[in-house]
């Protein structure tokens, strides 16, 4: 780790100013991916500016049809909320099973999405329950969010504060664990919205995508089977030791029927 | 006399004490290497190469000996040219042709090439770690990439540079056992052959305390002190002074404190180790070194990386006529201290594993390639001696369709052929092979495994059941034996029984304890035997100040041969107070008993205590000066007269999901024969981590390089798999005490049992429920998936 400044501001505003005039200034959440860069030498930030003062960031409500999370939301937090678990159950099970004890009690919501690991489950919550990305200066609509791998729409200085989703009819998510660092090698998440129903894959491409051809079949039959025969390509999704790329292809649509049961289940 | 008068009874042998260590290990209380920091301590970071193979073209240290805070930078050529010797290797293998292996040097820090990623180029020391990183970025090193040696199947005679000018075909010795020509007989007149090409995959140990290694010269006394995570401090002092820093031995102090788990990765002598001290000399000052995780990926020595060919002869009835072995096994870029050993002598002469094979004929191919060291893993050899056994067993049944446990049953050495000659030159001594089996099969309800295997297949459940039958030898010796199969060292322990003046005891040891919990079943033993409570028993380890030289813990060793040190220590202790009490007691020392802690002249009420006979020893009085020395300290040194032959039989279930590949452990049951057993709770234990590392082998853990550039691809916990509780089920075992034949105390050892048979029982299962003769460890989901879609439609595979 190369020396850095250390700073904890108490507001949203005072953090854009520490950025503003710092470019070179890094904003940590959780700190579960930039910690270990940083230990490894791999970042030199001239500061850390950790948002954990910031008390707004922090908690879960319920605001009529939609539930809010602040960015600064540990994943544990979530997973046992009762809102959470009342509302979107799919959602509090997928956090329930991000990382390890550790990590959920560490790692946030807002930290999760803005890092946009192509692995993490988050994205394919935000996506696929068609969640609204609230940030410091504006709203971003999940679908235009994640752009490629590690890299979002946020600007410059622009932070996280909030996710707001909209409950679902009804949705599930599947997950094939890595069996190492147990992120996602593939996540689907599958939700019927008020604007349709949405197939998300995480852990399987360079980013979090939708699926059209699943969404289209389930929007005929909410059923694993409307699932069978319709697969991703292999081309173009990830490629490693633990899974090569047409694994992966066989697992996105394995995810999604077990997602589709874990909705109707 | 009954139990109730003697208050060691309920902590002696067969007792499941809680153990001593707990308190401080559970608590944080524990004093681990990195724990310590000494007056004045520097701290030392390792550059370490980032190429598999590279000529050293140039390093500029310039600039990084004059960044703040540090003190010195150190290179290979300062080193070499202040006569620091080659790390050793402690056994000579001779190939075919009568050569000696090739030995080529193993300097601490590469002076002129570095062969693995990992390997050591340069040391800075400074007041801060971070100091010295950021010193250790200034250094300019300039390398000549040479073309990378990686696969162990192609290693031996590959084109392009050799991993060492010493072996220019890449072979450190190409070595037989057995007896070829009665084997080829034995093959000639089968009936069946079952054939198998396995690959033994390598493993990266992972012990939770990473190493770490403080240095510390006193210029005044000449004094040196190296404390270090090993097994066997005093044998890391003895290759320290006699080959790498050339030092008296009187004159160096190795300690190794609580140490976090070894596995074997922490039984050799490490660069690491001879860095701390040369620089602690070069600079005064204590100097300490901690292995990051990373570093701990790509420096600690691994484990097993075998690709071997084996062959099984038959009757028509199944029995084995002959068995025929082909392995190549890869010691890395450099021979580790017992690397050479334990794919030939803790390998091949394993190979009748526990059946009346009579002939059987081993070869094996060791080769260099650009990558870590390979050595002893827990189990060492036997693991990869069993695998092969026990799958190819397997693959025999399904060609024959005799029954998997009829076909073991019917091939077992049975007890009554006890002490029995293997064709591979070992002598078991005891073991009731079958009645382990029979157990294990009621355990598991064997008969039912039918139903529950249709009952999986409702839920889309792929059922298996697998065995694993296995023995190994544990307690290597005797030395002479030893010696002349190649081991530069003898394989004695020792121990010192001492009595102090008011009746506790101290019992310094030879053997060490990272985990195994010594401290409280040789204390066990002690109690029992001296007949004091236990918590007047301390057993001493790992301080080569303060304990007899005694060759470490590997091998499930330390109860069968440093117990028997122990024990001899004992009974002369015993044999001295006895002459006391007969003084005390106005009798002959013929005719006083000791039982329970107490002395008795034979049919009399005349008794004393061992307390009292220790302060008499201590303040003699009334003592025979004439006859006896005062003082009740006795010294021991044990050299066994075989082997000890652990065997069990372990079975599993599993249940694959055939959609994701993922195998699911259902049960697990284990059956040891560890002869006699001090601890039964301490054993369990034992046996539970051994099978997890067992599965881990068979299910999750993979080391894998880059083939081509040779960078370790599973250098973290993010890439590596280590087994998790969820990863595991609860296991059921039970212990068949047969007792050892060749020690007093009965004992065999149980360190490694459970990663002896826990790869081979898994992937056992795993091919049955499959419905293959063979697929590779480990059997990760998509291995599996694959498999099953080739077998499903082998022609899709196009």
């Amino acid at each position: 780790m190369y020396s850095f400044e250390y700073q904890h501001p108490k507001t949203v505003a005072d953090v854009a100013a520490v950025l503003a005039s710092d470019p070179d200034a890094k904003v940590v959440a959780g700190g579960m991916t930039l910690i270990p860069t940083l230990k490894q030498r791999l970042a030199m930030p001239s500061a850390l500016v950790d948002l954990r003062d910031i008390a707004e960031l922090r908690g879960v409500r319920a605001d009529g049809d939609t539930i809010v999370i602040g960015a600064m939301t540990p994943h544990a937090d979530v997973a046992y909320d009762a809102t959470v678990r009342d509302r979107i159950p799919a959602l509090a099970h997928l956090a329930r099973h991000i990382g390890d004890a550790q990590v959920r009690n560490r790692g946030t919501i807002g930290g999760s999405i803005a890092n946009a690991d192509p692995a993490a489950d988050y994205p394919a919550a935000v996506v696929g329950l068609n969640a609204t990305i609230v940030t410091s200066t504006r709203e971003i609509a999940a679908d235009d969010f994640f752009t490629a791998m590690f890299e979002t729409a946020l600007e410059e200085g622009e932070i996280v504060t909030a996710v707001r989703f909209p409950v679902p009819k009804r949705a599930g998510y599947a997950k094939f664990k890595h069996p190492a660092s147990r992120y996602a090698v593939v996540g689907v998440m599958v939700a019927e919205t008020a604007g349709g129903v949405r197939v998300a894959v995480t852990g399987a491409g360079p980013s979090v995508f939708r699926v059209a051809e699943m969404e289209q079949a389930l929007a005929g039959s909410f059923s694993p089977d409307a699932l069978a025969g319709i697969s991703v390509p292999a081309d173009g999704l990830n490629s490693d030791i633990h899974a090569s790329a047409d694994y992966r292809a066989h697992l996105v649509t394995l995810m999604a029927k077990r997602a589709v049961v874990a909705a109707t289940g | 006399m009954t139990m109730q008068q003697n208050p060691a009874k309920a902590t002696g042998i067969g007792a499941s004490v809680k153990r001593v260590e707990d308190y401080r290990f559970l608590t944080g209380r524990g004093r681990y290497t990195d724990d310590m920091n000494k007056p004045g301590q520097l701290h030392a970071f390792i550059v370490r190469s980032p190429h598999a193979h590279a000529t050293i073209v140039s390093i500029d240290t310039t600039e990084a000996e004059q960044a703040p805070g540090v003190h010195t930078v150190i290179t290979g050529a300062e080193m070499k040219a202040a006569g620091i010797g080659s790390l050793p290797c402690g056994w000579l293998i001779k190939s075919k042709d009568g050569m000696a292996m090739k030995e080529p040097p193993h300097l601490p820090l590469a002076a002129d090439k570095v062969r693995y990623v990992g390997d050591q180029v340069a040391v800075v020391v400074a007041e801060t770690l971070n100091q010295a990183k950021d010193a250790a970025e200034l250094i300019a090193i300039e390398y000549d990439e040479l073309p990378a040696t990686v696969a162990t199947a192609t290693a031996a005679g590959a084109t392009g540079a050799p991993v060492h000018d010493e072996a220019p075909d890449n072979v450190c010795y190409d070595w037989e056992w057995g007896d070829k020509a009665k084997t080829d007989e034995a093959f000639a007149k089968a009936a069946h052959v079952a054939k198998l090409d396995l690959v033994n995959n390598r493993l990266i140990p992972n012990a939770m305390e990473p190493r770490a290694a403080i240095g510390e010269y006193d210029r005044g006394s000449e004094e040196y002190t190296l404390t270090t995570t090993s097994q066997n401090p005093q044998l890391i002092r003895l290759l320290l002074c006699g080959f790498t820093m050339g030092l008296p031995e009187h004159k160096v102090r190795v300690v190794a404190p609580d140490v976090g788990g070894g596995f074997g990765s922490k039984i050799y002598h490490y660069a690491e180790e001879v860095i701390v001290v040369f620089a602690a000399r070069k600079l005064g000052r204590p100097v300490k070194w901690t292995a990051e995780r990373t570093e701990s990926f790509m420096s600690d020595a691994h484990g097993r990386d075998h690709v071997t060919h084996v062959e099984l002869a038959m009757d028509d009835a199944g029995t084995f006529l002959g068995l025929r072995v082909n392995t190549t096994a890869n010691m890395g870029a450099y021979l580790s201290t017992f690397s050479s050993c334990i794919p030939t002598i803790l390998y091949a002469t394993l190979l009748s594993g526990q059946y009346k094979t009579p002939a059987i004929y081993a070869e094996v191919k060791a080769v260099f390639t650009n990558t870590v060291p390979v050595d002893a893993y827990r189990g060492a050899g036997r693991p990869e001696a069993c695998y092969l056994i026990e799958r190819i067993v397997d693959v025999a049944a399904r060609q024959t369709g005799i029954d998997k446990a009829e076909l073991r049953r019917r091939n077992f050495i049975t007890p009554e052929m006890m002490p029995y000659d293997t064709p591979v030159g070992l002598q078991y001594d005891s073991g009731d092979f079958a009645r382990n089996l029979n157990d294990a099969l009621e355990m598991i309800d064997y008969a039912g495994f039918p139903a529950r295997k249709a009952e999986a297949a409702s839920r889309g459940k792929l059922r298996g059941i697998g065995f694993a039958s296995y023995i190994e030898a544990c307690g290597i010796a005797p030395s002479n034996v030893a010696g002349a199969l190649g081991a530069r060292a003898g394989l004695y322990d020792s121990a010192e029984v001492r009595f102090h003046p008011t009746g506790s005891v101290s019992v310094m040891v030879g053997v060490h304890s990272h985990g195994q919990g010594h401290e409280t079943t040789f204390a066990q033993i002690v109690a029992e035997r001296l007949g004091v409570p236990m918590d007047k028993v301390e057993i001493v380890h790992g301080d080569s100040a303060r304990t007899p030289f005694g060759m470490g813990t590997y091998g499930s060793r330390s109860l069968a041969v440093g117990g028997m040190a122990m024990m001899k220590a004992i009974d002369k202790v015993i044999a001295k107070s006895k002459k006391i009490a007969a003084h005390l007691l106005e009798a002959s020392a013929d005719d006083i008993e000791f039982a329970d802690g107490t002395f008795r002249v034979a049919g009399t009420d005349k008794t004393i205590g061992i307390a009292e006979i220790a302060g008499a020893a201590y303040i003699p009085h009334n003592y025979p000066l004439d006859e006896l020395e005062p003082g009740l300290d006795e010294q021991a040194f044990y050299d066994p007269k075989n082997f000890t032959f652990p065997n069990g039989t372990q079975i599993c279930e599993v249940e694959i999901d055939p959609e994701t590949g993922i195998t699911k452990i259902i049960r697990f049951v284990a059956v040891d024969d560890f002869g006699r057993v001090i601890n039964p709770m301490i054993v369990e234990g034992q046996v539970h981590g051994g099978l997890v590392q067992g599965i881990g082998q068979a299910l999750l853990e993979n080391c894998v390089y880059d083939e081509d550039s040779g960078q370790l691809l599973t250098g973290s916990f993010m890439d590596y798999t280590m087994p998790r509780a969820d990863d595991v089920p609860s296991f059921e075992v039970k212990t068949n005490e047969v007792l050892c034949t060749t020690n007093a105390l009965g004992v065999k050892g149980c360190g490694e049992a459970g990663t002896i048979g826990g790869a081979a029982c898994v992937m056992n299962a795993v091919c049955d429920a499959l419905d293959i003769a063979h697929m590779d460890m480990p059997a990760s989901p998509e291995r599996v998936w694959r498999t099953l879609r080739d077998k499903q439609a082998p022609m899709a595979a196009e």
